[in-house]
């Protein structure tokens, strides 16, 4: 990405003895894409009834030995890539002890010490020209634990394991960010390049996306870092700003009272907008971690890495300065554009041999706008690029007007066809023969003879004879020309 | 290397062992014994040398992204002192 770009502003809360500057770092669990889980066979489909996905690995059930995916490796690996990191070809899973009803191992199977993934980097922009990147520091596989449903019963926890071995991609940035509003972005970005990738679905409500938020406070100009408290288990960016700035300022209210911030995991609570200890937490971060005994080191050979390279799709940023450069789109109707992959598609069929800015238009405020309103999605819609692109053409060539191309594309919109023949059958063409339009004007003229009389005094009542001519022709006289004649006829009376 | 009494609490806590307050004493000191033992390790020169991970020479095997097992809900179930509505239920935890 260019280096003239500038940084954001640190988000700053002002406080009564100091300016206080906000650093965040964030822990994003990315659930993978696969069909079966990280360790074992059974199926990762979301959904299903209670401990159907579920087998005699993930139950821990005695003797029993995790074998790793490759795809999910493959996965991470090809994550890593999306985000310009290093692969490390030699890593290693550890054992992270805790109890807890839905992890029934006893023990989560994670990387510590060699993860498969390091430094990476990410940019979010914020608006045109202002970037912050974002520094990855490692990203390693770990499995998901299971669900635990604390409502149907008043004195029992229910406990689906479906979830129970899934694998995760923990991915962990540096404290880079510096407001809530980059936090945000950050999760989308990551979101969105994952999405390109095909490597997590990013179903925040679903819980395939959910992130761990770090937070500190330190006075403005400071390059130390204070004590941060860790915000777990977020998966809406919404609530990540609130709690971000709740925390923040709690932070801040403690430091300039002369206390002091003491490090500890805190949950958010929507209902409040509060974030509270949970101080359950503290004393089970003895994790105690050592190697799996049950798993020899993962090593990776240089040339399945080269691969999955070789597979990596265009990724938004480039697609992005791409679709700036090669057909002069705006970067606002850039970013819509490639906000999902699919999108970026469709609006590159469209474009073929059209003039960029009109089909980009046409795509988001038309189509996506329609879309929206209906609640579907790119590879649901009703019109295809073929049939956009046709609606272009009719446009750039001055057969049919922009209102009757936008009627046009209700009828294709709701009754499918090809443009072309609908014009022609609905007589849809714009008129642009001279001497009817004269005509027509001169009917008009004559049909008015007081307001003729108006616009001798003021000549700014042109615009009545524009509109009568446009109702006479149903919207079908070229615009341009109605004007161009009936200056000419006026400039006569 | 001496194991203390708040040391051995705290491991069978985290391990979930319940142990008696009288009975801690002793097994701070097994504890200890044992550690002693594993001490020695740490009087060779290891400098150089590769972990090893594998008595005999092999590679992590690796398995293909095929969901072939699951779907046996009653099995797993079978074992649980509580199922409930295909959950396994357990004495409430709450954050």
């Amino acid at each position: 990405m260019d280096t003239k770009l500038r940084e954001p502003e640190s988000k700053i809360i002002v406080g009564t003895k100091d300016n206080w500057e906000m650093v965040i770092g964030l822990e994003v669990h990315a659930q993978v894409v696969s069909n079966a889980k990280l360790f074992s066979s059974s199926s990762t489909t979301f959904g299903t009834s209670p401990n159907s996905n579920v087998d005699f690995v993930d139950a821990a059930m005695p003797g029993m030995l995790p074998v790793l995916n490759e795809f999910c490796v493959e996965q991470a690996i090809k994550t890593g890539l999306g985000l310009k990191a290093e692969i490390n070809t030699y890593s290693v899973f550890d054992r992270k002890n805790y109890f807890y009803p839905d992890l029934p191992q006893g023990y989560q199977i994670s990387q510590l010490y060699h993860p498969l993934v390091g430094e990476g980097e990410v940019f979010i922009e914020l608006e045109p020209g202002v970037v912050r990147r974002v520094r990855i520091e490692h990203i390693h596989l770990e499995q998901d634990a299971g669900k635990s449903l604390h409502d149907i019963h008043p004195s029992f926890s229910y406990v689906d394991l479906n979830r129970t071995g899934i694998a995760l991609m923990e991915i962990v940035s540096h404290p880079d960010l510096r407001s809530p509003e980059e936090a945000a972005a950050y999760i989308l970005k990551l979101r969105q390049i994952m999405r390109y990738l095909g490597t997590c679905d990013g179903n925040m409500q679903n819980g395939n996306l959910r992130a761990d938020v770090n937070v500190s406070v330190r006075p403005q100009g400071s390059d130390e870092l204070y004590t941060r408290c860790e915000i777990k288990n977020m998966n809406s960016t919404r609530f990540i700003q609130q709690a971000i700035d709740f925390e923040a300022n709690r932070q801040v209210g403690i430091w300039e009272d002369g206390g002091t911030v003491l490090q500890e995991t805190r949950l958010y609570d929507p209902g409040t907008g509060k974030t509270r200890s949970m101080r359950s937490k503290e004393e089970a971060h003895d994790y105690r971690y050592f190697p799996c005994p049950d798993l020899l080191p993962l090593e990776i050979e240089p040339e399945w890495i080269e691969r999955i390279r070789d597979n990596i799709p265009e990724l938004p940023d480039e697609l992005k300065d791409r679709l700036i450069r090669q057909y002069g789109v705006s970067n606002y109707d850039a970013d819509v554009l490639v906000s999902e992959k699919e999108n970026a598609e469709f609006f590159e069929q469209v474009v073929i041999n059209r003039n960029g800015k009109l089909a980009a238009n046409w795509v988001i405020n038309e189509l996506f706008g329609s879309l929206n309103k209906e609640g579907l999605t790119i590879k649901e819609s009703p019109i295809s690029p073929e049939q956009l692109g046709s609606i272009l053409d009719l446009i750039e060539n001055g057969e049919i007007s922009g209102k009757i191309a936008k009627n046009l594309f209700e009828i294709i919109w709701s009754e499918g066809g090809d443009p072309l023949k609908i014009v022609d059958e609905r007589q849809m063409r714009q008129v642009s023969d001279t001497g009817s339009i004269e005509s027509i004007i001169r009917e008009v003229l004559a049909e008015n003879p007081s307001q003729v009389e108006k616009y001798k005094k003021n000549p700014k009542l042109a615009g009545f004879f524009v509109g009568q001519v446009m109702k006479k022709t149903a919207g079908k006289a070229n615009p341009k020309l109605v004007n161009e004649i009936l200056e000419k006829i006026l400039a006569e009376i | 290397m001496g194991l203390s009494l708040d040391e051995a609490r705290k491991v069978a806590h985290l391990a979930r062992i319940h142990v008696e307050e009288r009975e801690l004493p002793d097994i701070a000191n097994e504890l200890s014994v044992i550690l002693d033992f594993m001490e020695q390790l740490n009087e060779v020169d290891i400098e150089g040398v590769e972990p090893m991970t594998s008595v005999t020479p092999m590679k992590l095997r690796l398995r293909k992204d095929k969901v072939t097992t699951g779907g046996e809900k009653d099995l797993i179930l079978s074992n649980a002192p509580l199922p409930e509505q295909g959950f396994f239920s357990v004495p409430k935890v709450v954050e």
